[in-house]
């Protein structure tokens, strides 16, 4: 249980009196204290988007192997790679829990927020254009929750649990599953291709304000590098979503 | 001088025979030198001469220093000029026939009393709860006594601006209490008369300002766009960098 101000005043008081009694310090008493205050909980939300803003980065270098016009050799041999190295399981497993974790806490936020403006709304708002990205980070959010369970269910369920046919690669002396041909298949699909392109701008703009934010929340900032990591930042959340949008959009208008 | 400015203004009225809600006044005789507040009292006096009830609104020096006027004057903390109080805004920036709608800083922190007034007195406990530094008793030392860096000191002062007005918490979406919090944490905290509290200051006015039912910042910044005082939402930083210190590495374990 947490101990407030004024019951550790108490509490210090009857240890004067009586020092037989010591007051006892526990670890989850000053920790928990901290992570469920206003700043605990936006650490949560950086140190998790941090991580996962790193996977982006080792996720496109991934998807980029698609871009090879070699019938899917490089990528067949990197998804068994990925689902097969213990470490990169072991990391995997951490990153659904980080993304369950920053959702969750997110929503939290958002909700205890919403509590804090209270019943009565302003008449007349003024939203700065710089403002847009930041005011809207949970809803940018939700739509990103959803891209990603319809993304796990239609590459990740199948990789794991589906019965993807086995072909062989250069990189392997053994048949690997073929997870190419359904990546292709749903890139020829023009509704399938939007839906990615529209999901990827959303993306861009939730990372828009979260990596400059996550410092900001870090306490990282500095008269020297707070400049470069908002130019850093811009051009992450262009460059990355804009990477991975580039992908689906080759395949559909060159190989399909 | 021209006194014939025409306005519209729509007003929230609470309180009284008012439950909550927009009511419409027309002023026909607006002069553009009036401040903000002047015009209102002018609304006011023809609302007593028509055995109306004034609107209540906050104000005090009227020269932009002691934070006690508020008003969202259409959606903005402290109307639609950079950098100045409700008080230092003159009719000049409106013109002939506008509509004007004024809503109190709406906050869960800061409930409406009446009309336009907030209750703001979370921000006083906030205060009491670690903006202090103690001192000794006796003679007052010289004033040069401690050396502090010209540049360290202008930052100081920087934050020292913040006259507690509120704006920041109207003006943010999540009514968070960040930039106020961390312009006081931030002003004693970078001096060396703040030292002795520093790790117990900002843990108690973190506490604070949570159990005050504000928001969470999320780094919208508009705190910092409405700010009559232009603090930074670098404080903001500094108060995280603080609290984190403090939480994690400092010897306090409850």
């Amino acid at each position: 249980m947490l101990i407030s101000a004024q019951d550790s005043v108490s509490l210090r008081t009857k240890c004067s009196r009586n020092i037989t009694k010591k007051p006892t310090h526990h670890f989850m008493s000053w920790f928990t204290k901290f992570l469920v205050s206003s700043i605990g909980q936006k650490f949560i939300m950086s140190l998790t988007g941090i991580f996962l803003m790193l996977f982006l980065i080792v996720h496109l270098l991934g998807n980029l192997q698609l871009l090879n016009d070699d019938g899917g050799d490089a990528f067949n041999a990197y998804t068994y790679f990925m689902t097969h190295n213990p470490l990169i399981k072991t990391i995997s497993y951490l990153l659904y829990a980080t993304i369950l974790l920053h959702a969750w806490q997110g929503i939290a936020l958002w909700q205890q927020n919403k509590a804090s403006r209270g019943a009565s709304r302003y008449a007349v708002n003024h939203v700065r254009s710089n403002e847009r990205a930041s005011r809207n980070m949970a809803w940018l959010g939700i739509v990103i929750f959803i891209f990603i369970l319809l993304h796990m269910w239609q590459f990740w369920f199948q990789m794991k649990f589906g019965t993807l046919p086995a072909v062989e690669v250069t990189a392997y002396d053994h048949p690997v599953k073929d997870l190419f041909t359904p990546v292709a298949a749903a890139f020829s699909n023009m509704f399938y291709v939007l839906f990615y392109v529209v999901s990827m701008v959303v993306i861009a703009f939730h990372l828009w304000h979260g990596f400059w934010s996550s410092f900001q929340t870090l306490g990282l900032n500095h008269k020297k590098y707070t400049p470069l990591i908002k130019i850093v930042g811009v051009a992450y959340a262009v460059l990355i979503p804009a990477a991975f949008a580039v992908i689906p959009l080759v395949f559909y208008f060159t190989r399909a | 001088m021209s006194n014939n400015m025409r306005l519209t203004l729509k007003i929230w009225r609470q309180g009284g025979k008012y439950k909550g809600e927009f009511v419409t006044y027309k002023l026909d005789n607006v002069n553009e030198h009036m401040s903000f507040l002047e015009m209102l009292d002018v609304l006011n006096e023809q609302l007593i001469a028509n055995r109306e009830e004034p609107v209540a609104f906050e104000h005090d020096c009227r020269e932009g220093i002691c934070g006690t006027c508020s008003l969202v004057i259409d959606g903005r903390a402290h109307g639609p000029m950079k950098g100045t109080t409700t008080c230092q805004l003159h009719m000049r920036h409106y013109k002939d026939g506008e509509t004007i709608v004024i809503e109190p800083f709406r906050a869960k922190a800061f409930p409406v009393i009446r009309d336009l007034v907030v209750d703001r007195s979370s921000f006083d406990r906030i205060i009491q709860s670690g903006g202090y530094v103690n001192v000794n008793t006796g003679q007052a030392q010289d004033a040069n006594a401690i050396p502090i860096e010209k540049d360290q000191a202008g930052e100081a002062f920087d934050a020292a601006a913040c006259i507690g007005c509120g704006a920041c918490v109207a003006a943010c979406p999540n009514a968070s209490a960040m930039l106020f919090t961390s312009a006081k944490v931030s002003h004693l905290a970078l001096l060396p008369q703040g030292m002795v509290e520093r790790k117990k200051r900002v843990l108690e006015m973190v506490a604070q300002m949570d159990k005050e039912g504000f928001g969470k910042c999320s780094n919208v910044t508009a705190c910092e766009a409405e700010c009559p005082k232009e603090i930074s939402v670098g404080n903001i930083a500094r108060l995280n960098r603080e609290y984190i210190a403090a939480s994690l590495a400092s010897e306090t374990t409850n």
